[in-house]
């Protein structure tokens, strides 16, 4: 066989790496809406929150199909390693997804049983946001690997860590959602955000905290990477520290749409820094990116098509977005 | 007693899998049915056309709705409880797949707010346009899916070393031995679908005096439409079981009942089949006709399963009696096709009670059909998970524990139950709200509404409320 002229793994990281990222933005906002909902102040603010999100939820989560379909096919072993090894998770995610997808709807359409979609959505949320925390825990955690070949047990990623980025998710996706809403409403809804917001940074900052100072101390690889000298990736805390500041004053300054952008690169310095920690191993602790690649040809294969939708996709996106900016006021819905 | 991953699993794949088809084949062929309504809009400019097709457009929005829900479990279930299966065909099946939800995305993003949400914002032709492409969008998704399907039961195209599939030609594994047949069996299968449901729903609008003239349209031109889907489908079916004998002949052994090789081999109209004693028992047959089916002379010899070892042999019964449930059901919607012609031709289709009731119940058998149609093909690859190279077995997630399969297979039962009645439910209240009349159509909001595929219809959940 000849030699490939172009490594087309990397690329393929740098598109599973970004529609990942894509996915955890944007369904992170409107998982948060699900997250907050039971807390709202009223029916009212419940009605805006969802209208914030409705026209474009949907899309959100096309992220998150890509993802699983890619990964088969651009690293199969990543593929069949994880979903067996989080395969009570998994379950739990796509339950959570399905119930807030279908919630989603009917409760629109819905008067009297409006109470129960208004649960199914919430708990759907946090069950699905918690279980995307403990994926991201387990891959730091690294998997029981022989062979390429996953034998641990069905419950060996659920461990006090996992608990804890799990937590750490829903608390991130929770703000995420408080910031999107402060840009999204006005009035007392919009007060409500501000006044949760800066509790749920504290949260998130001494979660992450936690984690920043527990994951070297269990993995000596991180922690190689991290404190062996000066390196650039320092510059990722220092700027989620940033960020974290950032929203902090622009609450107080009662900043429409910083705080949501911040909360954005908050999120984003995180997932570079967890990439950082880790690269190039995809399935630790013994597996990296060349080895869970499928072959040369299959990856070309679906690049050709994936060059071809992603733009549109992504046109698309924006214009959703675009049609839909600007406030949401109470009373007024899409449906 | 120790539970068995590997049946679990087989039985949540089927379960869920199951549950994921009956949506795809009716979106296909009422996308088709939807293009259609809209061209003839376009051309007419007849309010009627223009009506039919945003009722017909409502209940698309629902259903396809219930598709990609489902779906999404589907892209996980192959990781989850089959990973030495996903890894070893990963190379090929991977791509395969990605290109079958990429082709649904592109359609979404592109083409499906229009048709949902469009029809005042972009000029009509741009709107039958985008009929179109979502119809020709949905058959592009089956096209992958059923290569995919379709390898597994004839793999070609891909060389194996060290237990991974390699493609050494795209073109031979994506158009393997068995595609086109399964394609247009299936393409068949959803115009069925689609024009069983049309006419079923039309019936039902007929019976109880509501909006006649438009019903009775959509009524006839399904009729015309199922004259010649049904008779087609059986000719098609037959070219498959060809197809098939010749693959994989241990399938045919199993859907014909056939234990023994033998020349002059009967067909059997009923059986039951015990595989223990490797016999049928009760069996009423016709002589040589099944020989005659596939080799064309009463006096051939057709393969039975007496050539493989009986751990090899699929589980007879079910595959038996699933054929027989599809190819019966295949003819009686031939026959009520034709009855359909017959009350025509003395102009009394659209008023006879007693056929409209039938059309009502026929409105169920293509799910019914097309269920017992993939339990045939796939419970009659059993063994094999990749024909002759890979078993169930071999495929199954090693780590899996039968607690495990067992506690998911319990939740999607139980997932499912909750958030598909739900959505029935829902589609009954949109059939029952019927087409928008004139003025709904005229005081329509000119809101900005979301793209989302279920928003499109606007039925209110509570039947009161849409009195009131
Ligand atoms: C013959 C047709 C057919 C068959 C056999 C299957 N599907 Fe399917 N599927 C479709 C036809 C389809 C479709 C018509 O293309 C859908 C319905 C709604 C949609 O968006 O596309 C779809 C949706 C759909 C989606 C969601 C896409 C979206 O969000 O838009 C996924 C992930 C899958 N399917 C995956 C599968 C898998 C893994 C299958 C089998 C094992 C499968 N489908 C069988
Ligand atoms: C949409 C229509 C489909 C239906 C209704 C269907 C139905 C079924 C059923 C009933 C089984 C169980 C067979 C048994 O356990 O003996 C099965 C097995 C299987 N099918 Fe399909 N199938 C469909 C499409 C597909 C496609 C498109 C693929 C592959 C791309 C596929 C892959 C499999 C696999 C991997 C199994 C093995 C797991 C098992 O045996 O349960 N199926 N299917
Ligand atoms: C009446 C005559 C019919 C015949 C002779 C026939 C024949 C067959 C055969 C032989 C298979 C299995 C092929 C294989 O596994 O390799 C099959 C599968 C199937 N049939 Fe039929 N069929 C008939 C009617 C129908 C009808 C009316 C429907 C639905 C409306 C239907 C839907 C299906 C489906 C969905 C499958 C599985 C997918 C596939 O393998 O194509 N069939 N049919």
């Amino acid at each position: 066989m000849s030699e490939p002229v172009f490594d087309l793994t990397l690329i393929w990281a740098g598109i599973i790496a970004f529609g990942v990222i894509m996915y955890v933005l944007m369904d992170g906002f409107d998982l948060g809406q699900g997250i907050l909902f039971p807390f709202a102040p009223s029916e009212d603010a419940r009605d805006v929150m969802m209208n914030s999100v409705a026209p474009v939820w949907d899309g959100n989560e096309t992220w998150l199909i890509l993802g699983g379909a890619g990964l088969l096919a651009a690293f199969p072993l990543v593929y069949s390693v994880f979903l067996p090894a989080l395969y009570i998770g998994v379950f739990l995610l796509l339950a959570g997804l399905i119930f807030r997808g279908v919630a989603f709807e009917f409760r629109f359409k819905a008067k009297s049983s409006r109470y129960l979609w208004n649960w199914a959505f919430a708990g759907g949320s946090i069950v699905a946001s918690f279980a995307q925390g403990a994926v991201v825990g387990s891959y730091i955690q690294g998997f029981n690997v022989e062979n390429g070949v996953y034998v641990g047990g069905a419950l060996d990623w659920l461990t006090p860590f996992t608990l804890l980025t799990g937590v750490g998710l829903v608390i991130g996706y929770a703000l995420l959602g408080a910031t999107w809403l402060i840009m999204k409403s006005e009035g007392d809804i919009q007060q409500w955000a501000y006044r949760i917001t800066r509790p749920l940074l504290l949260g998130v900052m001494v979660i992450f905290l936690i984690i920043s100072v527990w994951t070297p101390w269990v993995d000596p690889f991180v922690a190689d990477r991290w404190f062996n000298g000066v390196s650039p990736i320092w510059l990722l805390p220092i700027l989620a520290l940033f960020c974290a500041w950032r929203i902090w004053v622009a609450v107080g300054q009662q900043r429409d749409g910083l705080p949501f952008v911040a909360t954005m690169g908050l999120f984003i310095c995180t997932y570079l820094g967890l990439l950082a920690s880790k690269f190039p191993y995809v399935v630790p602790p013994n597996y990296t990116l060349w080895d869970a690649a499928s072959a040369h040809e299959s990856q070309l294969f679906l690049l050709l098509g994936l060059l071809f939708v992603i733009p549109i996709v992504l046109i698309y996106t924006a214009w959703t977005y675009w049609v839909f900016r600007g406030k949401v006021k109470a009373g007024e819905g899409y449906h | 007693m120790e539970l068995d991953p590997l049946i679990l699993s087989r039985i949540q794949f089927a379960f869920v899998v199951s549950f994921h088809a009956i949506f795809p084949v009716f979106t296909i062929g009422l996308a088709a049915y939807i293009a259609v309504l809209e061209g003839l809009a376009y051309k007419t400019g007849n309010a009627a056309w223009d009506r039919l097709s945003r009722f017909w457009i409502q209940v698309f929005a629902v259903v396809f709705g219930m598709g990609v829900v489902s779906g999404i479990v589907m892209s996980f279930q192959f990781g989850t409880n089959w990973s030495n299966f996903s890894q070893a065909t990963a190379n090929f099946l991977g791509p395969v797949l990605s290109y079958e939800v990429l082709t649904a995305f592109f359609l979404e993003a592109a083409f499906l707010g229009v048709l949902l949400f469009g029809r005042d914002k972009v000029p009509k032709g741009l709107h039958f346009f985008s009929a179109i492409m979502v119809a020709v969008g949905t058959f592009i998704s089956s096209f992958w899916i059923l290569s995919a399907s379709s390898w597994m039961h004839t793999p070609a195209g891909v060389e194996l070393r060290d237990g991974i599939y390699f493609v050494t030609s795209w073109s031979e594994a994506i158009f393997n031995p068995s595609f086109w047949p399964r394609f247009f069996h299936m393409a068949l299968a959803s115009f069925l679908t689609g024009g069983f449901v049309v006419c079923g729903v039309s019936a039902w609008f007929l019976l109880r005096k509501k909006d006649v003239e438009v019903h009775r349209r959509a009524l006839s031109m399904s009729l015309w439409l199922l004259l010649f889907m049904a008779p087609a489908q059986v000719l098609v079916g037959h070219a498959h079981g060809l197809n098939t004998a010749e693959h994989q002949p241990m399938k045919v052994a199993a859907m014909e009942g056939a234990w023994e090789t033998k020349t002059h081999a009967p067909l059997i109209l009923f059986a039951i089949p015990d595989q223990d004693a490797q016999t049928n028992h009760f069996e009423v047959s016709i002589p040589g006709l099944a020989s005659w089916f596939v080799t064309g002379d009463v006096a051939g010899e057709v393969a039975g399963l007496d050539q493989v070892p009986v751990e090899l042999q699929p589980p007879v019964a079910i595959v038996f009696w699933s054929f027989r449930v599809m190819v019966g059901l295949g003819m009686l919607m031939v026959l009520v096709a034709f009855i359909g012609l017959a009350l025509r031709y003395r102009g009394r289709y659209a008023e006879t009670h007693w056929y409209l009731q039938v059309l009502r119940g026929m409105a169920f058998t293509p799910f019914v059909a097309v269920l017992a149609g993939w339990f045939v093909t796939e419970v009659g690859r059993a063994p094999w998970l990749v024909y002759e190279q890979m078993t169930h077995a071999e495929g199954l997630t090693p780590s899996l524990t039968g607690g495990m399969a067992l506690f998911t297979l319990i939740g999607y039962v139980m997932v499912y139950a909750v958030v598909f009645a739900a959505g029935l439910y829902y589609l009954m209240r949109v059939l029952q709200t019927g087409a928008p009349t004139l003025e709904d159509i005229g005081h329509e909001d000119q809101k900005q509404r979301p793209k989302r595929p279920l928003s499109g219809a606007t039925a209110s959940w509570e039947q009161e409320e849409s009195k009131a």
